[in-house]
Formats: structure tokens, sequence, C-alpha cells
């Protein structure tokens, strides 16, 4: 067994009713760990991107795509590789925030280019696209104030291009 | 000319060549019983007792033949009766098309009356499923519902149709089934590394499962083991692949596989393990299976390489196919010292003892095998007669073995013996169970009384759930909680009430004359056979354990 690592899947399916469910279910019975998951649309509308991080050892990722693969809705996997895909998430933070420290808190922000996104009295809500990676450092240094509330969108991800690595089913 | 959902649903089965489908009526699906009986010269329809012995008399049909069972069920309770039968099947990976009813779409979602979400259900069971909600979109999915259920490894697919689809009218257009023909396997680079590692194999074996039977590959695996004179096992799945009993042929594998052949896997150098999943009743302790031996896996499922034990090499694709491109390249040998090697292991073989005054399980199987003859087909539920039945079985052909292998489900034998007997009217079909299995579904008697089968079930009369109870005496004190049964059920009373006959035996010269006159009857016979409750399934390798761990007292 090698190391367990997070990998990125994108997962292109038919977009049929009931689709999103048959992945799930799929990973609930063989006991795999999604860390995130998101769907959106392609520039067909008869299919759907479903991006999937899950953790585990390369012969654990072997069967999830082997798994998966066999659904009939599944046309095809990309195991993605940091280095050859984009990968983006969105990130929305609320932080208390008042007069004294709304400044520091913008300052770091800006650091990052993140935006504010709402202001209150009592707290803001910065905005912050990026890497995965980016976003979890932006969030240690935001966990220095009091964060209220966090939501996170799951990766989102594309290959730089179509030629590596497409598993067909 | 349009004709209705309900008709279109019938025309296309038959255009996929359907001829006898299993099911229950409900109120969900009157429309479809309203279209089978304008057609019932073209197929024809078993109603059984209970939607679960229809699922499972749909599975033996498909086993028996080859061909995909049909199952129909109304909405609901209806469609929820399905599931045992379901998951067997695809636990198995048994072609089968299963259409349930539903309610009306605007009743959908409100908890209607007997309204249930059966593709939710399902999915985890079901190759795929669907639910047609346009009576435009009927005739192809059912098409396509065939081609998913009988491409690669086969299973079982489910149509849920709620009933204004079956009322709506539309155009119908016959179209022939698309082929399903398996793609010839083309890797030559591969075909070559795993014959040289074949070819310079000192100690191989092969182990051999359902894969080789739904691939239709026996002859070619036959061919392959005189070739190279590679000994080989199989699964219980592969009962029957092997072929007659010689030097090569060694028998089962596994948790209560023959000793010898569990030796022969422990010391081989090559297992070549073709249509089969490893599954923890064969490689019973993963980090410990096959120590010495490099691993060809060969499998129609890209997905079961790896899945449960590492292997060296794999060849994914249709099983027949590779098996004849490999054989050119095999090198005819002997392989002398290696068989004679397995020979004498054989001597430690378990051989129980014949006992004529009583009822030993063995000599039951023996019996029916000898007088039901090689065209039998047999049919088990699920615990220690089945594997007694597996044991001595002496099936020849692939087909001739009904079991539920993966889910092993008691209560599977009575529904597929039907089913068995319906698609081989022509053949002995012989039912297998024990008083566990027997209570199960026993209710499918009447369905094989009204459809006048002859169809013998011997029920291995322990008073005792068998296996549990073996289990609590190996592994647990002898602490038997809730494996004794307190039943006074009369057997022959039973089958007489249900228009079958009956016979109870406490000796096998009783047995063996109960049987030859139930070979002549023209209903369903049952034979209860009085069996001593501390008779054990052996050998026996416990869950988890190695050759180190066997029993065999």
């Amino acid at each position: 067994m090698g190391e367990k690592k997070l990998e990125v899947l994108s997962v292109l399916v038919n977009n049929n009713y009931g689709v999103l469910t048959r992945i799930s279910s799929l990973f609930g019975r063989r006991g795999y760990n999604i860390d995130s998951l998101t769907v959106s649309n392609t520039d067909d509308p008869a299919i759907s991107r479903i991006t999937i991080t899950v953790q585990g050892d390369p012969h654990e990722v072997e069967q999830i795509v082997a798994q998966t693969l066999k659904l009939e809705e599944v046309r095809e996997i990309n195991v993605l590789k940091p280095l050859h895909s984009v990968m983006r998430e969105i990130v929305l933070v609320k932080v208390r925030a008042n007069a004294q420290n709304r400044s520091q808190i913008r300052e770091v922000a800006e650091i990052y280019k993140a935006s504010v996104v709402d202001l209150s009295p009592t707290s803001m809500i910065i905005e912050l696209t990026g890497k995965p990676t980016k976003i979890n450092a932006f969030i240690r240094v935001m966990e220095e104030f009091d964060i209220v509330e966090m939501c996170r969108t799951g990766i989102t991800a594309m290959p730089r291009n179509n030629v590596e690595e497409i598993i067909r089913g | 000319m349009e004709i209705s959902g309900a008709e279109i649903i019938v025309n296309t089965l038959i255009d996929q060549g359907v001829d006898t489908i299993f099911g229950y009526p409900g109120g969900a699906v009157l429309n479809i019983y309203d279209a089978l009986y304008d057609y019932e010269d073209e197929i024809r329809h078993i109603m059984t007792s209970h939607e679960q012995g229809a699922a499972h008399a749909a599975d033996g049909y498909a086993r028996s033949t080859g061909k995909t069972g049909v199952v129909l069920a109304t909405s609901g309770p209806g469609a929820t009766n399905l599931v045992t039968g379901i998951a067997t099947a695809f636990m198995d990976s048994i072609p089968m098309v299963c259409l349930t009813g539903n309610v009306a779409q605007p009743l959908i979602g409100k908890d209607s009356f007997q309204e249930i979400y059966i593709t939710g259900i399902t999915m985890p069971i079901t190759k795929h499923n669907f639910v047609v909600r346009d009576v435009s979109e009927l005739a192809n999915v059912i098409r396509e519902a065939f081609r998913i259920a009988n491409t690669g490894r086969k299973g079982p697919v489910l149509i849920d149709i709620p009933k204004d689809v079956t009322a709506a009218k539309w155009t119908y257009e016959k179209r022939d089934p698309v082929s399903v023909k398996p793609k010839p396997f083309t890797d030559r680079a591969a075909i070559r590394t795993v014959a040289d590692v074949i070819n310079e194999a000192k100690r191989p074996v092969i182990y051999a499962g359902g894969g080789v039977t739904s691939g239709n590959a026996h002859m070619a695996l036959r061919a392959l083991i005189q070739k190279a004179s590679i000994p080989a096992c199989n699964t219980i799945m592969g009962i029957g692949i092997l072929g007659c009993e010689d030097e090569l042929s060694m028998g089962m594998v596994g948790m209560h596989g023959r000793v010898s052949t569990n030796y022969a896997i422990e010391n081989a150098d090559l297992v070549l393990a073709i249509g089969v999943r490893f599954s923890d009743r064969v490689a019973l302790n993963t980090g410990h299976y096959a120590p010495h031996a490099k691993i060809v896996h060969i499998d129609i499922d890209a997905s079961e390489i790896g899945k449960n034990v590492a292997v060296d090499y794999d060849l994914v694709g249709d099983v027949q196919s590779i098996l004849q491109s490999l054989l050119p390249h095999i090198e005819a040998q002997e392989r002398r010292p290696w068989v004679a090697q397995i020979n004498t292991w054989r001597e430690l073989d378990y051989k129980p003892a014949d006992d004529d005054n009583s009822i030993r399980p063995h000599q039951v199987v023996r019996t029916i095998a000898e007088i039901a003859g090689e065209q039998a087909i047999i049919v088990t539920d699920v615990g220690q007669h089945q594997m007694w039945a597996a044991q001595y079985c002496g099936r020849t052909e692939p087909r001739s073995f009904l079991t539920s292998g993966g889910l092993g489900t008691m209560g599977y034998g009575y529904g597929a013996a039907i089913g068995a007997k319906v698609a081989n009217p022509d053949r002995p079909v012989v039912l297998i169970t024990g008083d566990g299995s027997f209570h199960m579904n026993m209710n499918e008697c009447p369905t094989a009384v009204s459809c006048g089968l002859n169809l013998i079930t011997v029920v291995m009369n322990n008073k005792a759930l068998g296996m549990p109870r073996q289990w609590q005496h190996y592994l647990y004190n002898d602490r038997y909680a809730c494996s004794d049964f307190i039943r006074a059920t009369d057997y022959v009373k039973l089958a007489e009430a249900f228009g079958a006959e009956g016979y109870r035996c406490t000796n096998i010269g009783d047995f063996r004359a109960a049987f030859e006159t139930a070979s002549k009857s023209a209903k369903p016979v049952i034979i209860e056979c009085v069996i001593d409750p501390n008779e054990q399934v052996l050998p026996m390798i416990p869950a988890g354990g190695t050759i180190e761990d066997l029993i065999l007292e």
C-alpha cells in the first residue's frame, strides 16, 4: 500500500436524473471517502462534469476509478495531475470585525487578492477564489481572527489539455 | 399505428426473444397484464406465490439457459419483494431484466398507495436502472436494458414504469435485438507475456469460476488445461466447467474446498485466475493467498483486477477470446512431477464414511447425482446442504448447478428450481435444500404444482440451522444460540396439502427408493431426509484462515 494522497477526479457523466445519487451511492457502498464533490454544467447540455476529491493510496484510487467507470452514466474519468490541470475553489469567510480590526482584516485580504463582499457593524464576509493550497493558506491566516462561519465550494477543475490519462467507460 | 405502452412492453420483449416471464400482478401493472392476455401464445407468464420467488425463478431461468431472465412485479411491496432476488443475481452476475410498475406520475412523490422509490432502493444492486417517464422512450429503454444486462460483466437491470406510461399510446416499430457479441481480445504482446509465464511455470494451478460459464469459455479452458497439463480447480460458481473428474480436475477450492486443492494453491508457483474475483470464501486470507505464486488474472471486469488480491499480470476482456488467443502460444507439457505431487496430496482429502443405517449427506448427494444423471440440473439453497451438494454433485457441464454463491440467499432454491425446470422441461431438476432454507420459500411449491412441474425437492432435515450451528460448534464452544429448530413440520402432509407428493426417509436405502419413485412422478415431490444435526461440512478452513487452520474432524 502506498501513501494516502488527495486525488482529484474529473468525471464526465450523462446529465440524467439521479446521476449524482448513483455516484454517491457507489462511494457509500464501497466505503470511499469523498473530500469534496462539485457538479457543474459543461458546454454540452447532455453532459455534466462532477469533480470529486478523494483520499486514497494509488491502489484505492485505481479501484475508485475502475468502479466508477462501470456506472452506465459515466462517460470518462480524468485523474487530474496538479501540474497539468487548473483547479479552483471559492471560499466565503465571515469574521467578527469591528472598527478596530476592520482595516487589519482588509490588509490580509488584499495580500491574498480576496475581496470584501459584505460588511456589517460586527462582521465582514471575504471571498477568495484560488487553488486549494492558496485557500488553505488564507484560512490559516484568517483563523487568527474570529471566524464566525466559513463555506468552501470544493474543487472544480479542468485538465490543461485533453490528451493525458483519460479513461473511458 | 399507435399502441399502448403496455403493448409496447410486450412487443419489445417478444422482439428481444423473450418467451417466458415470471411475475405477480397488482394495481400498477394491470395494464401490462391486460396486454399479456392478448399475447398468451407468445409469452408464457409464470405466476409465483411471492415476488421473491418470481425473481429467483427468472434468475434460475437465466443461469440454466444463458438467456436473460425477465420478472414483472407491481409497485410498492411487489417491487420491494424483488430486492433479494435482484441482489442475488447481481452478486453472481446473472443477466436479468426486472420490470416494476409504479403509481401514475401525478401520484409520484405523494406517498401514494403502494408507491415506492424502487430505483433508489435498487441502485446498488443493479448494473443500471431506469424510470420511464414518457411512453416514447419505453421501447428503447427496454432494448437498452437487455443490452446492458448482457454486455461485459452481466447483471440485472431494473425498469420502473409508472402506470400512466403503460396507458399512454405511441407508435411501435419492430427492431431486432442489438448484438452483444463480446469484443475479441487483441493485445498480442500481453498474450505472449502471459503465455511465456505459463510455459515457464513448474507448478501452475488454474483457479476458474463463474466468469468461464457466463463467458461460454469452458471448452477453451479445458483445451488449455489438457494441452499444458495444468491442474485446475473451480469455485462454487464454476461447478461443471472442468468436465469429468480426472487427474487435472481438482474440484472445488476454498473454505470447504478439497484439501489437495488448497495445498496445490498454497504450493503453486503460478495461479491462473480465470473468471473469478478472489472472494473471501476462496482467498480466505488475502495477505497469505498463494504465497509462492505469481498470479495472472483473466476477467472481463477491469475493476476486479487487484481488488482483493494484488496480481502480477492481468488480461481484461472476453474470457473465451483470451483463452483462444493464448492456446497457440502454450507449449504442450506433461508436468508429471507436479501432477504426481498433487496426487499424493489427494490422499489427505477428506473421505466421509458411508453408513447404510442412517442418511449421511454425501450419500444423499451422490445418490441424487447417480439416479438423476449427468443431464440433471441441481439447484441448492444456502447452508450446509449447499456445500455438501457442491462437494459431491459431480456436475460435468456448466449451467447444471445453480446456487446463490455471492449473496448466499437462503430461500433462493425453490424459485430458481422452478425457473430452471420451466426452461428445461426435459431435464431432471433437483432442489437440494435444508430445513432452514426450505421454510423460507416453500410457498413456491404450489407454483410448481400449478405448472405441473416434476421438480424433486430433497430436504436435508437436521432440525437445525446447520451452518451457524457448525460455526457455533467449532468457534463458539458449542453454544447453540438459536440454531436448533423446534418445529413440527410434517413434510409428507405438507407436500400433499400443496398437491405435491411427499416422502420421509431415515436410511439411505429408503431414500434411493423414494428418489427413484419421485423421478417417475408427474408432480412435484418433496423428500425429507432425516440427518444427524452433528454432521459437519468438512474440510473447513475458518474465515480469514490459511491451510494451517484446516479442520478435518
